[in-house]
């Protein structure tokens, strides 16, 4: 020590530090739920309260890490906006009045609305959930109750990629698969992607760069991700699918494609007759045994499914009693060599560069083709041959919001996996590989059940009321074609609503159209706000009467959440949810598990703290509900409860088919077995044991090449992940989509009624086209000449974590961000006040100036905005005051203009948002409250606590 | 005033180094660094008007978003900021009782809850906005680079880290002795080009910051058009394919 520091010493006694506190009395292992990424997390509790919460090293999606969002669980334990005991509504919808009741008054009441329906016709009860990650469940008791009436958010979130990635390849954008971050070379991300796997995405990213593998994104917006990308294409809205087409277009001129791919994996060479007018028309060529038809080497006929057989890409058979056939790769050479895909046709639309598009495809040839990687792991094919190596392209691609929430979306998806198709790069070394318990057959089973014969009082539902169509055959329509859920999915309108349609739910079912539903049953979708296209108007229906009866349009609204958010005070019964810390729950193989490249993966939510309020687990009650409805799985034959303990006895002991339960780890008595196995009592111990997840690493020779990799298509089987092992062919050409085609033009017993026809024919092509979407079509481009989306902030989602003290520190209020251009245009500088006006109405917004944004674009953050008085926030909190919801300015409804339809994709009906068209003006002296829709505050429940001027968290502790 | 240990040439200084080539801005550092000091050193981390108009807390650790550049050059910058650890800390020489020091033994700059006075003159000295003023006890708080953490025995030692450190999804945080120029992250930081944040002021921060790679922000070189196939005449595209036999 110098004399300096003993003299400082001297004079100020040095601070005593304890530098090793005790961190935790205790920690547990469960699974996050700040978002739907499913992270592993250690919770530190001390002193009877959580002391940290951090990630797991050990989790296989977040290895250790955790994100804003995560780290904040604290505060969200916190929320003064957590439900405290069930309500019942006493004065009005939407006045926030209610009576606290007991759960005995609660279950009955329940009871009393649901059995009468399910004595009378179940269809009357429509149960929607939102960010439910416990959908096994929730579509099971749908199932068992009776009602098609269901389904979860993703007709509104994901379905469009869902759909089109089933479709094609038998997984999936967003959750299913994703680029091979260790090998890929070349990484091109399209859209929002902020909110799904967003921590294995930021380590990838993190990685990719620091080895100098290539980045670039493309997404209207230069915010997150796309900040630390090497090249940065500010695309137009809903032009993504032109821009991709244009690429295949380079790609296929440049003759830059995996022919030897094409020939092993898909459907290239596979013959499409090209009869127009006939029946038969744009569908396979198939042989007697009802295998579709290549041409060989000779000109012959040979099966497509025969091992080895060699075939034509370019060629054409003759049919007998006329009409031709030719390959699917001829289809599409013919189609995209087309001058109209050229980078300089496609330019302005796109607002991208003809040059830009031009050297994309060739930086995509040059690393595809010359920097092929060979991996050296000998495999053995479906066919049982042996290949010494696992070759593969480092070109990958993921995909999200961006793309779904376009009314082109399913079609834009489609192109997306083309390109990946025609590179060879689906589940190779570099490219985009299947998650487990992906892939599946394209598509997978079974077809949506909800037909009026499958549907009877008292009764089970005749299957599963979510599905994947092969035709018009499986739509649930009647003799007229006439839609059959309340949701319209399955319909004419939305064929492939592999998700349901959430978002015109309540629509529908205040229009008693097709019929009227009694009850509708929700849980954690807040449909009164963030959730719903044109909330004021989706506010109007919810409270709306009948002036015959004086009764709501809607008779009766039962809701779970948390939390208080807007849905609540639209509800006539409250079930209060717990927190994510205070329950039981599991991340399902048959729902969406946690699964990753190299092999299956679930886990599971343990209590890590007690319930301090009157609230139940909502999975708890529906199995409670379950019993005193009599639904059978169950109960068992004497009516006792099947499961006593509720859901954590059935996510041990539940079988959908025999031993395939909710959980795919230590199944067996003995716990030995995975996949497949009986129940084991000890399941849920040997999970908490494991840090509350399980995982299966498949060797190394099942790691690609899954589609057609005879050891994992055999071990899929065998874990019970999938049917058959069959290898699975990749789909360039999808016939189902033709069947629904010819029904359009006539063909077939189920045909579309007359004005979904020419709307059918249009955008069912088998192969993928871009159309602008829709509501652009119809707008007048100069009255609304920008485009306006919401991009996920990474320190929000959705609207839950307003009520999180230290998250809307961090973003407690939105802006209405603006090119530059535009703001120079309209004289605007940041914090003026603008209004943005669509075809549906207008609100006010204060404005951010920026560079990073597409010029004729201007976005928000997601679900910031909030109604007053909702989530317990103070009179005064600024994100009613100041925030803004761009919701209001969207419809359910496409604008006037064409025939009524839905503001959606045409294929799926996943929802348009991104669609939307807006003007700016600027406004003197604007107000920030008083042009807002206006809706009164909400009241707040009984029993919520002030709010506190000032929080000492973690004070006592010390 | 208070004195400042000596500094001769290899004293311990521990410090983070902050890669702007791969933050996100995804915030995780900042609310982990919130929810681990919440119950650290320093706690509380008080929170005012938390679910109120206009909610304002203790943050050891802010990020700050912002684009940098006009037009084509323009890029979107994250910004993570916190206590820099100078080595010449205005904020230590101008306390008057002595709250504010920097530790010898490892250059950790902290403040002495119990003599602090919260005149807030630390905070008026640092050019970094580093300082946290906690209204509710009058005393002035920051970052202690985990003190309670880095050397805590309850702890394995590969969670000896900061919490910024330990969460980062992106892995853009590193923590080391930056007096040690042979360290892991004195090497990191001569081979990124680590910058001090506003040098010119001489206060010598011991935190560094990797500049993006700007270099490789450029379209990569690659060839004009895509690699030579001659493109056949109109309606003679699908000759190239003619003879071209598919195996499966």
């Amino acid at each position: 020590m110098t004399f300096g520091e003993r003299w400082r010493d001297y004079w100020s006694p040095r601070e005593v530090i304890d530098t090793s506190p005790k961190v935790s009395d205790e920690v547990k292992y469960t699974t996050c739920y700040m978002c739907a990424c499913r992270c592993g997390i250690k919770v530190h509790l001390k002193n009877g309260g959580i002391r940290y919460i951090e990630g797991n090293p050990n989790h296989p999606v977040n290895r250790g890490v955790i994100c804003g969002k995560g780290a904040s669980g604290i505060m969200q334990q916190q929320s003064p906006a957590k439900l405290q005991k069930p309500l019942l509504r006493v004065g009005e919808r939407g006045a926030g009045e209610f009576r606290e009741i007991e759960w005995d008054e609660a279950i009955d009441t329940a009871i009393a609305w649901l059995s009468r329906i399910r004595d009378d016709d179940p269809r009357k009860l429509a149960f929607f959930t939102g960010r439910d990650q416990s959908q096994s469940l929730t579509g099971f008791w749908a199932t068992q109750f009776g009602t098609p009436n269901f389904a979860a958010h993703g007709g509104f979130c994901s379905v469009n990629m869902a759909a089109a990635g089933m479709y094609t390849l038998g997984s999936s954008f967003w959750e299913f698969g994703e680029p091979d971050w260790e090998r890929t070379r070349l990484f091109l991300m399209f859209g929002v992607a902020e909110d799904h796997d967003s921590n294995p995405i930021k380590t990838a990213l993190s990685g990719l760069r620091s080895r100098g593998a290539k980045f670039v994104s493309i997404n209207p917006v230069r915010t997150g991700y796309s900040a630390i990308a090497d090249e940065w294409i500010g695309i137009r809205p809903g032009t993504d699918g032109l821009f991709v087409l244009s690429l295949i277009h380079e790609l296929l001129r440049a003759d830059k494609v995996d022919l030897d791919y094409l020939g092993h994996y898909t459907n290239a060479a596979w013959l499409v007759i090209q009869s127009p007018g006939a029946a038969n028309d744009g569908l396979f060529l198939r042989g007697a045994d009802g295998n579709p038809l290549v041409l060989d080497g000779n000109g012959a006929l040979a099966s497509a499914l025969e091992p080895g057989a060699a075939a034509r890409i370019v060629g054409e058979a003759m049919l007998e009693g006329g009409g031709r056939a030719v390959p699917v790769f001829q289809l599409i050479a013919e189609r995209y060599l087309d001058p109209a895909y050229a980078p300089e046709a496609v330019a302005a639309t796109c607002g991208v560069p003809a040059e830009t598009i031009r050297r994309l495809a060739a930086e995509i040839a040059e690393t595809a083709f010359a920097h092929e990687i060979e991996v050296p792991v000998p495999w053995v094919d479906w066919a049982g041959r042996r290949h010494e190596t696992m070759r593969g392209r480092p070109v990958s691609v993921h995909a999200m919001r961006g793309i779904s929430a376009h009314s082109n979306g399913f079609q834009t998806c489609r192109a997306l996996h083309l390109l990946q198709i025609l590179l060879g790069t689906i589940d190779v070394p570099g490219g985009w590989r299947y998650k487990s318990p992906h892939p599946k057959p394209c598509p997978p089973g079974p077809r949506p059940a909800g037909r009026a014969d499958q549907v009877a009082a008292g009764r089970p539902l005749g299957g599963a009321p979510l599905g994947y169509p092969m035709g018009p055959e499986d739509l649930i329509v009647d003799a007229d074609g006439n839609p059959q859920r309340i949701d319209k999915a399955f319909s004419w309108d939305a064929p492939l609503a592999a998700h349901g349609l959430m978002h015109l739910l309540i629509r529908n079912a205040w229009a008693a159209d097709p019929y009227p539903i009694d009850t509708l049953f929700m849980y954690m979708a807040n449909m009164a706000w963030n959730s719903a296209m044109n909330t004021a108007e989706t506010i109007r229906m919810l409270t709306d009467k009948d002036p015959a009866t004086g009764e709501y349009k809607i008779p009766r609204i039962i809701y779970s959440d948390a939390y208080y958010s807007e849905m609540v005070g639209y509800s006539d019964l409250i079930l209060p949810d717990t927190t994510y810390l205070e329950r039981w729950d599991c991340i399902s193989l048959l729902d969406r598990p946690i699964g990753g490249v190299d092999g299956p993966a679930d886990s599971i939510r343990q209590p890590v703290i007690a319930v301090d309020r009157d609230v139940r687990p909502f999975q708890d009650v529906l199995i409670d509900l379950a019993v005193r409805l009599r639904l059978p799985a169950f109960v068992t034959t004497d009516g006792s409860p099947r499961f006593p303990g509720g859901y954590k006895d059935y996510i041990a002991l539940h079988e959908r088919r025999p031993g395939v339960g909710p959980l795919a780890g230590w199944r067996g008595e003995a716990g030995a077995d995975h996949g497949r196995g009986a129940p084991n009592p000890r399941q849920l111990q040997r999970y908490v044991e494991n840090g509350c997840f399980w995982k299966y690493e498949l060797p190394p020779e099942q790691r690609y090449y899954k589609h057609a990799n005879k050891a994992y298509l055999e071990g899929a089987v065998s874990m019970g992940l999938i049917d058959n092992a069959e290898p699975i062919v990749l789909q360039l050409y999808v016939e189902p989509l033709q069947r629904f085609r010819l029904a359009a033009q006539g063909h077939g017993p189920v045909r579309p009624p007359p004005a979904s026809a020419a709307r059918i024919e249009a955008y069912f092509d088998p192969l993928p086209f871009w159309y602008e979407p829709f509501e652009g079509a119809r707008i007048d481009p100069h009255e609304f000449p920008l485009h306006a989306i919401t991009q996920r902030p990474m320190q929000m989602y959705h609207s839950w974590h307003s009520q999180n003290a230290w998250l809307r520190q961090i973003l407690g209020r939105n802006r209405l961000f603006v090119g530059r251009a535009v703001g120079r245009r309209l004289g605007l500088q940041d914090d003026d006040w603008v209004w943005v006006s669509s075809h549906a109405g207008r609100i006010p917004a204060q404005v951010k100036l920026m560079d990073g944004v597409n010029p004729d674009t201007v976005w928000t953050w997601n679900a910031i905005g909030k109604r007053a008085g909702a989530w317990n926030l103070a009179a005064d909190a600024p994100e009613f005051t100041k925030g803004f919801l761009l919701n209001h300015l969207i419809t359910d409804l496409l604008p006037e203009g064409g025939p009524p339809a839905a503001n959606a994709d045409p294929v799926t009906g996943q929802a348009a948002w991104y669609d939307l068209r807006v003007r700016l003006e600027k406004a003197p002296d604007a107000d920030a409250g008083a042009g807002k829709p206006h809706l009164p505050a909400l009241r707040h429940p009984p029993s919520f606590a002030a709010l506190p001027e000032v929080l000492r968290y973690g004070a006592p502790r010390r | 005033m208070t004195d400042l240990p000596a500094s001769p040439p290899g004293r311990k200084q521990l410090g983070l180094v902050i890669d702007l080539d791969i933050c996100v801005g995804c915030h995780a550092c900042a609310t982990a660094c919130k929810e681990w000091n919440s119950g650290g050193h320093m706690a509380p981390l008080t929170d005012f008007h938390p679910y109120g108009g206009d909610p304002q807390g203790v943050w050891f650790n802010r990020i700050h978003s912002f684009e940098e550049g006009d037009g084509e050059g323009a890029r979107t910058v994250h910004f993570p900021r916190s206590c820099l650890h100078c080595a010449e800390p205005a904020c230590v020489t101008v306390c008057p009782t002595g709250a504010s020091y920097k530790r010898a033994e490892d250059g950790i700059v902290l403040v002495n809850e119990a003599i602090c006075i919260g005149c807030k003159l630390c905070s008026w000295a640092c050019p970094y906005g580093a300082r946290e003023f906690d209204a509710d006890v009058g005393v002035m708080k920051k970052c202690t680079l985990c003190i309670d953490r880095i050397y805590n025995d309850n702890l394995a030692v590969e969670e000896r880290l900061p919490a910024c450190v330990m969460v980062c999804p992106t892995h853009a945080r590193h923590f080391g002795d930056l007096g040690d120029p042979n360290s892991a992250v004195s090497e990191m930081v001569a081979r990124r080009g680590g910058l001090d944040l506003m040098p010119e002021l001489g206060y010598r921060p011991v935190n560094k910051y990797l500049p993006p790679r700007l270099d490789r922000m450029a379209p990569a070189p690659g060839p004009a058009e895509p690699p030579a196939a001659p493109d056949p005449a109109e309606g003679n595209r699908l000759l190239r394919w003619i003879d071209r036999l598919l195996s499966r």
